[in-house]
């Protein structure tokens, strides 16, 4: 093995896999040159790198998709080498051509291979060429019932995005044109494909490895079953309850994809499995690292990265394939943290991530010694997660000798973890791997159809951590007190009434009456829970006996009136925002008010003031996350005012427009508006 | 029974009279007032004080004994609202409609004595029916001070705060009407002199209540009101704002942050007693003849011993007059004297050692706690020859003319002269509060029915007719009987000659509370001048 060349390596990428990128880089001893848009000023990865350059402004298409800004940037930094990542720029041959004009290092595989396997169209036909089993292309206006349901996807597609099922004839033509849409916004490229729909189907795909002598390694499977919107949740390797036949023939299959094309570097070739039919077509081609190749690196103890990097240098040229590709050791499962919100069909969220803290963490991107977690991770406590892209927080990795017990570690992880700020899908998470049909190997991409009890993983009895947080703020109340800093907190000579805290958690509302005085705080209904210790922020109870602590943290966001609480304990985490005693009628927002859901950017306004509209009909659009979302009438009734105008930014919680209930009343519905 | 059983027993008696007058009306007219979106008086009180704050509620036993509710239809009490301790009282709508009785008049005058001692604000959570007119007599001449303590209360520059939730008519307009601030509640409140069938009668014009005194009326063409509050909550949160704008906020003592944990700048600066507070109801014997050490009591009262309170209670004059115990102690970070019976007579000594001990607390300027368990001064030859009377005097004096706050507290008995000279009701302590073990009256019931038989007897000895024994008998025993129920603290409360009857484990709190409101709006002044001393 010869010494790799490479001195000063750009990453054109952010977050974690910026991040995990650099972790190689640094035990090479390889500089490292980070570029950022202006919102990611702040991140760890930004940090992290020996240098930054700064790409101004904000979306993907101002900054990470700069090829030429990203190759000034190489210039300017003294780079001599450019890691694209995954996303953005990773699968664009015309950058990874320039990368190279501009005499630089391309850590990819050579353009001709990113634009063969660029196209899903062309890439399905040289792979049936190649004897690679693969689904039958059709057109929109040739299918007929019997090839129901169908899948659209974008041709240049990936990260489930342009990608529709279609169950009846009629609907063809619409999701066709819809997933054109999303594809035309998302890709540039609005070229769509169908492909007949395999229910209860599981993703399973092979990560292969090409050095510069035309060898092929196949380094084991990933499976990749849980899925929602099309984008993968939970991957692990190997992949659970395969037939060794199929194994094998995967692994096949994958060699001669990546050989029909002479693949140089690490790539993956994805497949659709049946279960049922035990058979397995080709879908595509990842032409880059993938985000779920920790599970590989887990049970085969290769760095991915630096294999890239490896074939990528001609330095290395002579590196004779050292690989064990045998079986795999272990089982590894990877989690992806998102900021989203499950329960609101996985709308992203975005803001201040107050506190991030997953504990039990062995390694951050780096290799697995014996079982243990991993965590890449783009995010710390106190960094914004913002609307521009990705909602990924984080992803955890764990290891084990079998799957089950891999999977217990991540679960308990996770549900210990401390994530305060932003709605995430822990809980879906921990509830899928703890799921029966999940231990038992029952994986399909339509598992949280199948399944959806695991979405609704709310607290089982939120009474205690309610109750401790109230202990809280009563406590916060104690200790600013001008006078009386000794009577005990809610002292009473003569009784009346318990003392009243009400939260908002979720939706929903919890009310917690209790009682303090010179015996200390009670529950006024549960007996069963005593309070052991108390301080500000933190609070022991006892349920039924059992000694619980719950720590409290007071969001940065809250205002003093509405204080709001991160609280965790009892391998739970809640966010209660206390209901202010009283609300100033003048901050009370009209009825009928539109709100934006999360911040972004106002995109459409197709209606006039004065309108009229119908229950559901869309009254704005919003873009955010790189999502368009339909703000759409709450009732049927008279567009009263519209407060924003096409490309304006707004907050969560604004008031985006009002729908009046009848045009001639408005005067009634203002001074409803005045009664909370 | 065990002193403890004896206690919680009384306290259960008194959780229960207390429980009489958190009822109200009754349930039905409880229910009937929140149907219509009302609040009863505690619940506007519970929101309108600060999250967490205590309460202390005075005189809640006004009226127990009597044809009225117990409570007297009126809550009075001591909250703190954005962080400034305010005299609040709240008329209980679900009694009689809230209307005045002898008892509330009596109830509230004491309230607005407090206030004024003390320069608390007065925030009047009004809706009240006016006079109970049966007992109008009796309310009507005296009534009239109520107005004049608000607007003298104002003139000192304390202020005084009405919101109007309900009804407030007639003589109760001029509540609203005097107060420096006042907040009518939209569609409830209503203030005017005269309603629709007076007006009607007085002058023949046809109007409404809305025209003659509701609260846009008020707030838009009148002025009376200043704010109009959509809601009761809306009230109340106004009075908030308004309190927050008094100008009396005291500075932050501590700057913790909140959620940095339990170490609070001010649980530093004191200590909680060493002793458990629940061992109070052990000490305290079922027979008030049955002496015990006030010391004990005091070392559950006081601070415990910290870096600035080294020793928790420094006994003065310790070898002289041992049965009253005097001395200086710290609660809640105030420094006091106390002057506690410990073995129920005073005699010349314990006298005149009250007297020294009260003069030096007005040199430095510091407040008193008389803890009551006296039977009175000691009688007979001796002590009547060796100026027993005099010394009373001197103590009557020095108490009579201090002008430090005193605080009186009547763990036991408190009879005769010796109620006087410990600073009871007539002696004006700022606070006096009760235990449910205390007695007080002229003299103990059995002694009191010997002196009457002794009386009787030799009467009728001297008139030559053969005494009765049996009538006798029959009489001691009603006179004994009457004297005891007289003497109980819940009839002493229900006459409003204490403020309260408390649980004597919540004693140290209450007067943490009275101390703090004592201490807050006025400097301690001591005296330099007393009564001429007999010597």
């Amino acid at each position: 093995m010869s010494g790799l060349t490479i001195q000063r390596l750009l990453v054109a990428n952010r977050g974690e896999i910026a991040r995990r990128v650099f972790a190689t880089c640094r035990r090479l001893g390889i500089e490292t040159v980070a570029v950022h848009s202006d919102p990611d000023a702040g991140l760890p990865f930004v940090r992290e790198a020996d240098f930054a350059v700064l790409l101004p402004g904000s979306t993907p298409g101002e900054t990470y998709l700069r090829g030429d800004l990203v190759i000034d940037a190489a210039r300017r930094a003294g780079a001599d080498a450019i890691h694209p990542g995954y996303g953005f720029l990773s699968e664009n041959a015309a950058f990874a051509r320039d990368v190279r004009a501009a005499g630089l290092i391309w850590i990819g595989p050579d353009p001709e291979s990113i634009e063969s396997m660029g196209s899903k169209i062309e890439a399905k036909l040289l792979m049936a060429a190649a004897g690679v089993p693969v689904l039958a292309n059709l057109t929109a206006t040739e299918v007929t019932e019997a090839d129901l349901p169908l899948l659209v996807k974008a041709s240049a597609g990936g990260g489930g995005r342009g990608m529709r099922i279609v169950r009846t004839l009629e609907s063809v033509a619409d999701e066709v044109a819809k997933a054109e849409a999303e594809a035309a916004s998302a890709f540039g490229d609005g070229t769509v494909f169908l492909e007949p729909f395999v229910e209860h189907g599981r993703h399973v795909e092979v990560q292969v490895w090409g050095d510069h002598e035309a060898n092929i390694a196949v380094l084991g499977e990933r499976d990749c079953s849980l899925q929602r919107r099309h984008q993968k949740v939970i991957e692990e390797a190997p992949a659970p309850g395969l037939p060794q036949s199929v194994v094998a023939a995967l692994h096949e299959a994958a060699r001669s994809a990546a050989e029909a094309i002479r693949y140089v570097g690490a790539g993956t070739v994805e497949f659709l499995y049946d279960p049922a039919r035990e058979s397995f077509w080709f879908l595509e081609m990842n032409t880059r690292l993938q985000v779920e190749h920790p599970v590989t690196e887990a049970v085969t103890g290769v760095d991915l990265v630096e294999l890239q990097l490896l074939a990528a240098d001609p330095g290395s040229g002579g590196w004779t394939m050292m690989l064990r590709t045998d079986r795999p050791d272990g089982h590894a499962i990877e989690a992806r943290l998102y900021a989203e919100d499950p329960g609101a069909d996985y709308q992203p969220q975005s803001g201040l991530l107050e506190t991030f803290d997953i504990p039990g963490v062995s390694v951050e991107f780096g290799a697995l010694v014996g079982p243990g977690l991993r965590l890449d991770s783009g995010f710390e406590s106190g960094n914004e997660v913002g609307t521009h892209y990705d909602a990924m927080i984080a992803k955890l990795i764990s290891w084990a000798p079998t799957r089950e017990l891999a999977a217990r570690r991540l679960a308990g992880a996770l549900s210990r973890a401390r994530l305060h700020g932003l709605t995430t899908n822990r809980d879906l998470l921990v509830a899928s791997l703890r799921h029966d049909a999940f231990l038992s190997g029952e994986v399909s991409t339509d598992f949280f159809t199948l399944h959806p009890e695991v979405l609704g993983s709310a607290v089982s009895d939120p009474v205690p951590a309610a109750f401790a947080a109230a202990v809280m703020l009563a406590e916060q109340d104690r200790l600013v007190r001008r006078v009386q800093h000794a009577a005990p907190v809610a002292w009473r000579n003569v009784v009346s009434q318990p003392q009243r805290t009400v939260f908002e958690h979720d939706e929903s509302e919890i009310a917690v009456e209790w009682y303090g005085g010179r015996t200390g705080y009670s529950h006024a209904t549960r007996a069963d829970i005593a309070v052991v210790e108390a301080s500000a922020g933190s609070v022991v109870l006892e349920v039924d006996g059992v000694r619980t602590r719950f720590d409290g943290v007071r969001s940065s966001a809250d205002h003093g009136a509405a204080r709001e609480l991160f609280v965790d304990g009892g391998l739970h985490s809640l966010r209660l925002r206390e209901r202010p005693r009283f609300v100033d009628p003048a901050d009370v927002v009209a009825q009928g008010s539109l709100l934006a859901p999360m911040p972004g950017t106002v995109i459409g306004v197709p209606l006039e003031v004065g309108a009229a509209v119908t229950a559901g009909q869309p009254v704005l659009v919003l873009e955010a996350m790189k999502m368009q979302h339909t703000i759409t009438a709450p009732t049927d009734g008279v567009l009263t005012e519209v407060a924003v105008v096409v490309g304006q930014q707004v907050s969560a919680g604004e008031v985006l427009a009002v729908v009046s209930i009848e045009s001639d009343d408005q005067e009634e519905s203002a001074a409803e508006g005045d009664v909370r | 029974m065990t002193r403890r059983d004896s206690m919680l027993a009384k306290i259960a008696d008194l959780d229960a009279e207390h429980a009489k007058a958190v009822a109200g009306g009754g349930e039905k007219y409880v229910e009937r007032h929140h149907a219509r979106g009302k609040l009863m008086p505690r619940e506007r009180i519970e929101l309108l004080i600060d999250p967490g704050s205590a309460f202390l509620e005075l005189s809640p036993l006004a009226g127990w004994g009597s044809d009225f509710t117990v409570g007297a239809s009126v809550v009075t009490g001591i909250g703190v609202i954005e962080g400034v301790e305010c005299m609040i009282t709240a008329n209980d709508p679900s009694v009689k409609g809230g209307a005045s009785n002898p008892w509330t008049v009596k109830k509230i005058f004491r309230a607005s004595q407090i206030a004024e001692e003390n320069r608390l604000p007065t925030v009047a959570l009004v809706e009240s029916g006016g006079a109970d007119l049966p007992t109008q007599k009796e309310i009507f001449i005296p009534g009239g001070r109520l107005f004049r303590d608000i607007t003298r209360s104002s003139a000192a520059k304390v202020p005084t705060i009405a919101l109007v939730f309900g009804n407030s008519t007639a003589g109760g307009a001029y509540v609203p009407g005097m107060s420096d601030y006042t907040v009518m509640v939209k569609d409830q409140a209503k203030v005017f002199l005269g309603g629709p069938p007076l007006v009607k009668m007085a002058t023949g014009e046809e109007s409404d209540d809305e025209s003659l005194g509701g609260a846009e009326m008020h707030a838009r063409t009148s002025g009376l009101a200043d704010y109009l509050a959509v809601d009761e909550h809306d009230a109340l949160r106004i009075g908030r704002r308004i309190v927050a704008r008094l100008n009396r906020q005291q500075p932050g003592s501590c700057d913790v942050s909140a959620g940095s944990g339990d170490a609070s700048a001010t649980s530093r600066r004191f200590a909680e007693p060493e002793v458990d507070p629940d061992d109070l109801l052990d000490l305290i014997p079922t027979d008030l003849k049955e002496p015990f050490d006030p010391r004990q009591v005091i070392a559950h009262l006081a601070d415990g011993v910290s870096a600035d309170n080294g020793v928790v209670f420094d006994e003065f004059k310790p070898l002289y007059g041992g049965s009253l115990v005097t001395g200086w102690a710290r609660i809640h970070g105030h420094q006091v004297g106390i002057l506690a019976n410990a073995q129920g007579v005073l005699f010349s000594e314990e006298a005149q050692k009250a007297t020294q001990f009260i003069q030096l607390a007005n040199q430095i300027d510091v407040p008193l706690l008389f803890l009551h368990n006296t039977t009175g001064y000691m009688v007979g030859k001796e002590y009547e020859q060796g100026g027993i009377i005099k010394h009373g005097a001197m103590m009557i004096n020095a108490v009579s003319n201090s002008t430090v706050p005193h605080i009186s507290i009547i763990m036991g008995a408190s009879y005769g002269a010796g109620n006087y000279g410990m600073n009871g009701r007539a002696y004006d302590p700022r606070f006096l509060f009760t235990w449910p073990s205390a007695k007080s009256a002229v003299m103990g019931p059995a002694q009191l029915a010997g002196v009457l038989s002794i009386v009787a007897r030799a009467a009728s000895e001297a008139k030559g007719r053969v005494y009765d024994e049996a009538a006798d008998a029959g009489m001691r025993e009603f006179i004994e009987a009457s004297v005891e129920e007289q003497s109980l603290p819940h009839f002493l409360s229900g006459m409003l000659y204490d403020d309260g009857v408390i649980d004597p484990r919540d004693t140290r709190t209450i007067l943490g509370i009275c101390l703090s409101v004592i201490t807050a709006n006025q400097p301690v002044k001591g005296t330099d001048r007393f009564g001429v001393f007999r010597m």
